[in-house]
């Protein structure tokens, strides 16, 4: 038995004597919030990443149908990325605003977020009718199919971000910067950031090398 | 009005699933009377449908695992007779009945039986070995919950209103697509997936953050219990295949409702993308399920041998390398597609790579059993029996995965047999054993021992006889899912098979038995100490059932095995030397949030199965108004005052003194 035991100390720490480092205990809230929304980013990112291979797998299939170069136009696209990324700086500017308390530049740099994911999705679903309009809808093709899915998620996943956005402002007009409220907001930042991230993957796989073929 | 919904949904030609519908509805309404009449229905509301104590919600997923274990059983057991009796001959099932019935009971058994079973077990027994008061996300881990039981709800609407895939349970198309799968039976498999699978994932995301968030002082790393490692990796998993299947089944749906052309047939969509993708999800998936199970063989076989786990880092070790290399393997599904022999060597190597850390893991096991004072527990049992049976289906699994061997057992009966021997002797074995050992921490008294063991032998050998046959006919060359065959060489054993089913299911009834005695002799068998079986982690440090706040004091740690630690250092310096100063401890609220948001999914579930669209948005306004009411509330908290606290801790360590003076008296 008592051998036992003192194995089980020696195991504690067999290679670095007496220089082990004690975990502290559970992290505080404000850390487990955010570190549990970054893995949910995480997951949201491998989904995005499925669409992705389904993008370059079925690009080449046109059945017929359109090519990417035929399809995008690089003027729309130029404006929705800075839409987008100017957006992401006043996500930003919202968030020190939030964290130094202060109402009016938290709901100018959110309302400004949110209008410029508007003109985004504004822009976007134009495109997309532009396309069924002109036969060019989803079913016409596994490449439109795929170019449609990717690009939708990715539209859907800014809509949910512009409703969350606009909750976010009700409940600090309602609530004030409670604790709660501010790792809201600080979840909502991150996942407005993602969707940057990701929307510059799109950009690139889906607009600039589409475009050139 | 109602979409695709008319009476001719419901199967009034078809009497099977009929009477089967109205004998569950008519228990679930006696269940309901009986709870509403005996006026117990503010006690299930206030401390199981809206708790948040994630021992009660352990314990919930582990109830729905079990129904359901009865449904997919009882497909099984029809399965089985339909094959025995079906030798040219037309059986008594009809093929699109039988089609729906193995679609059912592979959906049913891994997402509905497999993982509620061990999430729930992660869930009750992971905060506590970790030595904190709760998951990183309480109410959301009753939304996991509560979504999982609304896809296992749809799944079973299924058998009554409409149709089940008549697919598989992975649904490939083009079989699967509108032109050949018209009804809505694809739908209820891919909905009730894509909702219970959003439940998955936020246990996923909320068990990761416990473990790497949420330790207990002195919790390193290297001193983890080996099931919280385990839990670890699973859950890694989870987070990194479940979007994988959502979104595949998300491109499968786009398919089916907006004519998409991901998988089908015409304008150039790929079936076999749909084939890489469902398996890049599945294969990580069978490593998601098996893991846990080979962390409560770790605690248990620890345990009941009295010794320190044999090779605690290589077990670390090896279940890390399982949990990277499961994502390496998914081709060896399908090597007959005909990649060519580079990638097929490729995936055939990784796949045979992967038995070496399992390997690992079983030499670990066996020298901690080595020299220990082995007490053979029920627990104990399960945990031999499944060492036993998994080397058999590993090296099953090793056989196929060499790919010459594989195109010649391709879809075959053997096949069937070794992923039954895999699942049923790994994770449904583990999952027993889990039940067993853990049964009593969360409810504070111990299973009957005599039923138990009874249950494993039955459970045991019905195992061997119903599922070796089933390789023997593999090798003579009969195909998976057939209705019918004219093959006189398969149905000596296809009859065999039959009569391992009925000793299987022996082995179910002793286990329902076995609760039931135990209830009706919990005053017997009631355990107050809270360490029944002289344990090791934390999670025997506290009382059974444990208190709300699980723990007064966060322990200190100084060492692996901490709780075994704890019991020789109190018995040298003798317990509590000094009287500790009681706090206020905060806990978050109970909230309906879970069951509510579950109730708007399960009818936009419907109503999308159904083609019911006005019903689609009012389940999805009212899933987002839940979300908002939640985040409006001003208060997730209440406090539990010192006094109370220390009340309940005293009685705790009251009942434990007399434990301590022969704690690791072995």
């Amino acid at each position: 038995m008592a051998m036992t035991a003192t194995a089980g100390h020696a195991h504690a720490d067999p290679h670095h004597i007496g220089v082990v480092i004690e975990h502290p205990g559970p992290a505080p809230k404000r850390i487990v919030t955010a570190y549990g929304f970054w893995i949910f980013l995480l997951s949201d990112i491998v989904m995005f990443s499925c669409f992705f291979a389904a993008y370059a797998v079925l690009s080449g299939q046109t059945a017929g149908g359109p090519k990417g170069s035929e399809i995008f136009e690089q003027r729309n696209v130029a404006i929705e990325t800075v839409c987008l990324l100017l957006s992401s700086f006043t996500c930003g500017m919202a968030s020190i605003a939030a964290d130094v308390r202060n109402r009016f530049w938290f709901y100018l740099g959110m309302s400004v977020t949110c209008v410029l994911g508007l003109i985004f999705l504004a822009i976007e679903f134009r495109e997309f009718a532009d396309l069924v309009a002109r036969g060019y809808g989803p079913s016409r093709s596994a490449f439109v199919t795929a170019f449609f899915s990717l690009v939708g998620c990715h539209g859907l996943h800014v809509s949910a971000g512009v409703l969350w956005l606009l909750t976010m402002m009700a409940q600090v007009f309602a609530k004030g910067f409670r604790a709660d409220v501010l790792r809201r907001m600080m979840c909502f930042a991150l996942f407005w950031h993602a969707l940057d991230i990701i929307w510059v993957g799109v950009f690139s796989v889906v607009y600039l090398l589409g475009s050139g073929a | 009005m109602l979409g695709k919904l008319d009476w001719s949904a419901i199967p009034f030609d078809q009497p099977i699933p009929l009477i089967a519908g109205a004998i569950v509805l008519i228990a679930i309404l006696g269940v309901l009377v009986w709870v509403v009449v005996k006026g117990h229905l503010p006690y299930l509301w206030h401390e199981w449908i809206t708790s948040v104590d994630h021992k009660r919600i352990g314990v919930m997923y582990i109830l729905l695992a079990s129904v359901m274990l009865l449904r997919g059983g009882s497909d099984a057991i029809m399965m089985r007779i339909q094959q025995a009796v079906a030798y040219q001959s037309q059986g008594y099932l009809p093929p699109e009945h039988y089609n729906q019935i193995f679609s059912a009971h592979g959906t049913i058994m891994i997402f509905f039986v497999a993982m509620p079973f061990v999430i729930g077990l992660m869930n009750l027994v992971v905060p506590l070995q970790l030595g904190v008061r709760d998951v990183a996300f309480p109410t959301l881990n009753s939304v996991g919950f509560w979504l999982t039981a609304t896809g296992a709800l749809l799944v079973n609407m299924s058998l009554v209103i409409g149709e089940f895939a008549r697919t598989g349970w992975l649904a490939f198309p083009p079989l699967s697509e509108l032109s050949y799968s018209p009804g809505v039976g694809v739908d209820y498999y891919a909905w009730s997936l894509q909702i219970s699978g959003v439940g998955t994932l936020v246990a996923g995301i909320n068990l990761v953050t416990t473990v790497l968030k949420l330790r207990t002082r002195g919790m390193n790393y290297l001193r983890m219990p080996m099931f919280c490692w385990t839990t670890l990796a699973s859950n890694l998993l989870i987070v990194a295949a479940f979007p994988i299947l959502t979104a595949t089944l998300a491109m499968l749906l786009l398919d089916r409702y907006l004519g998409f052309h991901f998988f089908t047939n015409e304008a150039g969509g790929n079936v076999m993308m749909f084939m890489n993708l469902i398996w890049a999800w599945g294969h990580p998936e069978v490593y998601i399920l098996v893991l846990p199970a080979f962390g409560i063989f770790s605690e248990v076989v620890s345990t009941f041998s009295g010794k320190v786990l044999f090779g605690y880092r290589s077990m670390v070790l090896a279940t890390m390398a399982i949990c990277v290399i499961s994502f390496m393997v998914w081709l060896h599904h399908f090597f007959t597609m005909g990649a060519g022999p580079d990638v097929n060597a490729i995936f055939g190597i990784a796949s045979m790579i992967i038995a070496i850390p399992t390997g690992v893991k079983i030499y670990n096991w066996l020298f901690t059993m080595y020299g220990g004072r082995i007490r053979f527990a029920t627990p104990m049992l399960w945990s031999v029996g499944f060492m036993v049976t998994f080397i058999i289906g590993g090296l099953t699994g090793v056989l196929v995965a060499v790919p010459p061997a594989d195109f010649m057992l391709h879809n075959s009966m053997f096949l069937v047999a070794h992923f039954h021997n895999v699942i049923i002797g790994g994770v449904l074995f583990g999952a027993f054993a889990g039940f067993e050992y853990w049964f009593p921490k969360a409810f504070g008294f111990r299973l009957d021992e005599r039923w138990g063991k009874a249950a494993f032998w039955f459970t045991f050998l019905g195992f061997y006889v119903t599922f070796m046959p089933l390789y023997i006919a593999g090798m003579l060359g009969m195909t998976r899912r057939m209705q019918h065959y004219d093959v006189a060489a398969w149905r000596p054993w296809m009859i065999i098979a039959a009569l391992g089913m009925a000793v299987l299911t022996i082995g179910v009834i002793c286990q329902i038995m076995q609760l039931v005695v135990s209830i009706r002799n919990r005053e017997a068998l009631r355990d107050r100490t809270g360490d029944p079986w002289d344990g090791r982690s934390l999670e025997w440090a506290t009382s059974s059932p444990p208190p709300v706040f699980n723990f007064a004091f966060n322990p200190d740690v100084r060492g692996e095995d901490a709780y075994w630690d704890m019991k020789v250092r109190a018995r040298q310096q003798s317990l509590e030397h000094d009287r500790p100063e009681y706090q206020d401890i905060e806990m978050p609220r109970n909230s309906p949030t879970g069951f509510v948001c579950a109730f708007f999914a399960t009818i936009m579930g419907f109503a999308l199965i159904w083609h019911i669209w006005w019903m689609v948005i009012l389940g999805g306004l009212g899933a987002f108004a839940t979300f908002v009411v939640f985040a409006w509330r001003d208060h997730d908290e209440y406090v539990i005052p010192a006094e109370e606290v220390a009340a309940i801790d005293r009685v705790n360590i009251e009942e434990r003194r007399g434990l301590v003076s022969m704690a690791g008296a072995v």
